[in-house]
């Protein structure tokens, strides 16, 4: 298996790292950047909860290999907060208890992120289109959906967020 | 009852899981862990003729490879004696997905090449994938030593109630079929072994830490102080997680031998063939009644197919599914008998409602059979058959099944005024004869279930020491206080909810309590979290530690004010003698008094710590009235849930936004299974819905919005008067949904259409209805 020479910035540190070439960028964030906020809910790219910005664009983290993310610029759910106050898709899922047992919830909140740079404003339905690629168990979504809505009238994307997308 | 119970406070819980900073097992970081991969069957029956390891041990990174006769002396996992499961197949494989050898390698990539690489010869066998294949003449038994595929036949009722049908008016027979379903929790099962001359740990997705802990103590002939399991943050379980997997066995046992932290991670698509399945139950029923619904016998016979081999927890599943078979309603005769087989798929275990959803589906569905049949609305037969509210507790025909405080037809009254019955009733009558719009269809759900599971009596029959549950509450100096639990949350916000009793019973600020659980080194003894049991029996031990350390507390405030206990009131953090607030002591100047022995009376107890063991009387029974809407396109038969009310009677609703979130998530579990979800295999026992392409676990689109509500009747069987929530919605949607569908069908003589309720199965129905009457 041949090894590659991989330089990507994550949460805005760049850090320069040999790996195998079928890595995946989900398990490059894991068990190479530490970054374990990222899940991986099943390997058929249902559902969702590996879900990152990548150059300003959400992207299933298990369907991208780490060297495609060659000099690319990721944003995962440990690089949303502003110095240290949450963005407001996390505050929305807290105030809306969109999340249970929180394991599909970072790719959920960059999910709704994403949508959120793209949509500043979505309705109900727009909501539920924007989010079907992520799967939770827990909520039966509607507490999501809020969540969604919240956020986007509390600030939208956030701060962090709108910049990455943008740089 | 303080301000906290009953407030809609947001979780304490949810900070550290927005951020990422959360800790699944996979998350948990050892130094020198190397990782184990299973080498699975991919057939579903089968004799293992050899096994080569020769080129997967060759492979780099590759530790070793392990097979069933290469470790002699390894504890199998425990079922019903004499049917114990070995954690890797020995001499033949009985389902797709079943370890046959493990690969440990430096990391997951390298033991997954190497598992590859492992070659098994096998020498097919008869396939018995279905409960028909698996009782059908000639079925070759699939456990070795047994006469047939039938592991367990029990009788739960003194008559077979056949008089009683003969005698009655009218008499249907009725079989329903609750399918195979997978719990899929987004996170599958991983665990983490660690085994030092002190011991052995284990990191584990577990419902159960202190349960797992006793059976790999008395597995591993450890004592229970040796061994430690943790159950960090869990993603989800809903009852699958309770089940005690090989993996857990294996990791240990290898981590064991190689000196080094073993890991395992489970893929979903093993997870869908490897954790167990729930439901799997087929009713054969047979209800007598007379003219106006009233109903007077039920005979019903369960079949529940049990997979490869009988789960621990789910061989008894079928005994709560014939205790709850009467609903909420008055049935004077009742005759439940069941039988498990076992067959070549999945092993099928508890699935968020385990036993009582299939009870309840049941019972809902011959109700409205009963109505279709004498023409009545299904509601008059709900009515005319509840128990009522002033018969309560109501002593079932069943020994010790006692419902406790519940308003059933409360609950319906409720749900009606909240829907515009005649108001839907008219759209349905206006849409039959309107092709243009889609057929609108209406259905109802009064359901009961069990929740607070003990006592210990009944869980002990689970494998549980104990059907009780404990806590522990301590004052640190500063008037904070720590909460130390045996319940093990994987998304039901203990945290918060305990946290939220604690406040109100010592009258300190909910921001200055935090809770401990889920680490068997830590807290004392536990149970854990499953069958609702969380706050009705975890809240109550809770409820009743914080109860002690009032009670102590009250005493040194007493000294420190030289006054007498009982002229003394706790009010806002300060303990103070009644009629005169003015004087008082905080209840951070009492903890840190509890601290200083010679300013406390002569050999008082230091220290304001105290552990409760709750053990409720009975099992509560959350119950309720749930409505659904459906429409249903005529071209395409697609099902769309238009409208979906919950009224539901938890008892003693201590976070409502907590509360909200349970019922919205059993609902939507319901709904999918209901319209979506099946696990399906072929003739040859190879699963068709073995991943997410092929498993449709419902997404954002697939759902509705809910719309929830409470009536509260608080039980006596604990002191808080809690029921318990977290498997009402699972238990009441299905029906209810169900009975929507059909209610739409019906004037074209459509009495039953099988779960799920997929547009092919519905458009067929509406297309063989079309040619009927052209």
């Amino acid at each position: 298996m041949s090894h590659h020479k991989i330089r990507v910035t994550v949460n805005g540190a760049t850090s320069e790292d040999e790996v195998e070439a079928r890595l995946l960028l989900v398990h490059y964030l894991r068990d190479v950047r530490g970054l374990t906020g990222t899940h991986v809910g099943c390997d058929t790219s249902n559902c969702g909860a590996c879900t990152v910005l990548l150059n300003g664009r959400t992207v299933k983290s298990c369907s991208v290999l780490a060297v495609a993310a060659d000099g690319a610029d990721v944003l995962t759910v440990e690089g949303l907060a502003a110095d240290g106050e949450m963005s407001p898709v996390q505050q929305g899922f807290q105030q809306c208890h969109g999340l249970q047992c929180g394991y599909c919830t970072p790719g959920m909140v960059m999910a709704a992120t994403g949508l959120l740079l793209e949509n500043p404003d979505p309705g109900e339905d727009e909501v539920r289109e924007g989010i079907e690629g992520n799967l939770c168990r827990c909520t039966g979504y509607s507490m999501i959906v809020d969540s969604v809505r919240w956020a986007a009238s509390h600030g939208g994307a956030g701060e962090v967020a709108a910049r990455h997308a943008t740089s | 009852m303080g301000s906290m119970i009953g407030a809609a406070v947001v979780r304490k819980e949810d900070p550290a899981l927005l951020t990422g900073r959360g800790t699944y097992v996979d998350d948990v970081r050892l130094p020198g862990t190397v990782h184990m991969v299973y080498v699975r069957s991919y057939l579903a029956h089968a004799r293992i003729v050899s096994i080569d390891t020769s080129e997967a041990v060759a492979k780099p990174g590759v530790l070793g490879v392990w097979t069933n006769a290469d470790l002699p002396g390894l504890p199998p996992n425990r079922s019903v004696p004499g049917m114990e499961r070995p954690c890797l197949a020995r001499d033949k494989v009985r389902f797709v997905g079943e370890p046959v050898a493990v690969v440990v390698a430096a990391d997951r990539y390298a033991a997954a090449d190497a598992a590859e690489a492992v070659l098994v010869e096998y020498e097919e066998l008869p396939v018995m994938a279905s409960i028909a294949a698996a009782t059908a003449d000639g079925a070759v038994p699939i456990i070795d030593g047994l006469e047939s595929n039938v592991v367990l036949e029990q009788v739960l009722s003194a008559t077979d109630a056949e008089a009683e049908l003969a005698a009655a008016p009218h008499r249907l027979s009725i079989h329903l079929k609750n399918q195979r379903c997978a719990a899929v929790p987004m996170e599958p099962t991983v665990c983490l072994a660690d085994w030092q001359a002190s011991g052995l740990t284990l990191w584990a997705t577990t419902q159960t830490p202190h349960h797992s802990r006793n059976e790999l103590a008395a597995m591993f002939g450890l004592s229970q102080q040796e061994v430690r399991v943790v159950a960090p943050d869990v993603g989800g379980g809903f009852g699958a997680k309770a089940s005690f997997y090989p993996e857990f066995i294996l990791t240990a046992e290898l981590s064991k031998r190689l000196r080094r932290p073993v890991k395992f991670v489970e893929t979903r698509s093993e997870n869908m063939i490897s954790m167990v399945h729930g439901r799997a139950q087929e009713h054969d029923v047979e209800v007598g009644f007379d003219d106006d619904g009233t109903l007077l016998a039920l005979r019903v016979r369960i079949t529940q197919d049990c997979g490869g081999w009988p789960d621990a927890t789910g061989i008894g599943l079928p005994t709560l599914t014939s205790f709850m078979s009467g609903g909420c309603y008055k049935i004077p005769v009742i005759a439940p008998s069941f039988r498990s087989v076992v067959t070549n798929t999945t092993p099928v275990g508890s699935y968020r409602g385990a036993g009582r959803p299939e009870a309840s589906f049941m019972i809902e569905r011959v109700v409205d059979h009963v109505a279709a049949e004498l023409g009545l609305d299904p509601l008059e037969v709900r009515r005319r058959n509840f128990v009522q509210a002033d018969e309560m507790p109501f002593a079932t025909q069943f020994e010790g099944i006692v419902y406790d405080e519940a308003n059933f037809p409360g609950a319906l009254d409720k749900l009606l005024t909240v829907i515009d019955y005649d108001a839907l009733r008219a759209d349905r009558a206006a849409r039959r004869d309107d092709p243009s719009k889609p057929l609108l269809g209406i259905g109802f759900s009064t359901f009961v279930e069990m929740g607070g599971f003990g006592p210990t009596p009944l869980f002990e029959q689970f494998g549980y020491v104990g059907g009780w549950e404990s806590a522990n509450v301590r004052l640190n100096s500063d008037g904070s206080a720590v909460i130390k639990v045996g319940t093990s949350p994987h998304g039901q916000g203990h945290q918060t909810a305990f946290a939220q009793i604690v406040a109100d019973e010592l009258s300190i600020p909910f921001e200055r309590i935090s809770l401990v659980h889920g680490d068997t080194a830590t807290v004392q003894e536990g149970i854990g979290t499953m069958g609702s049991r969380g706050a009705p029996v975890g809240g109550s031990a809770v409820f009743q530690a914080a109860g002690k350390v009032r009670a102590k507390a009250m005493k040194i405030a007493a000294h420190m004010l030289e006054a007498d206990e009982s002229d003394l009131e706790l009010v806002d953090g300060r303990f103070r003698v009644k009629g005169t607030p003015d004087q008082g002591v905080s209840m951070a100047e009492v903890a840190v008094r509890s601290f200083k022995p010679h300013l406390l009376p002569d050999g008082f107890d230091l220290g304001l710590d105290e552990t409760a063991y709750f053990e409720p009387k009975n099992l509560s029974y959350p119950s309720g009235a749930h409505c659904c809407v459906v429409e249903i396109d005529r071209d395409t038969g697609f099902v769309k849930v238009a409208r979906y009310v919950a009224v539901d009677d938890c008892g003693t609703v201590i976070n409502p936004l907590m509360a909200t979130g349970q019922i919205h998530g059993g609902v939507a579990q319901g709904i999918a299974q209901a319209l979506l979800e099946e696990v399906r295999y072929g003739a040859d026992g190879q699963p068709a819905t073995g991943t997410l392409v092929d498993y449709t676990l419902p997404s954002a689109m697939d759902l509705p919005r809910y719309e929830t509500d409470h009536i509260v009747t608080p039980t006596s069987f604990n002191p808080l008067g809690a029921k318990g929530l977290g498997e009402s919605g699972a238990t009441a949607a299905p029906q209810a949904v169900v009975n929507a569908v059909v209610d739409a069908l019906g004037h074209l003589g459509v009495r039953d259409v099988e779960m799920p309720c997929t547009p092919q199965k519905v458009w067929r129905i509406l297309q063989s209805a079309g040619e009927d009457r052209s």
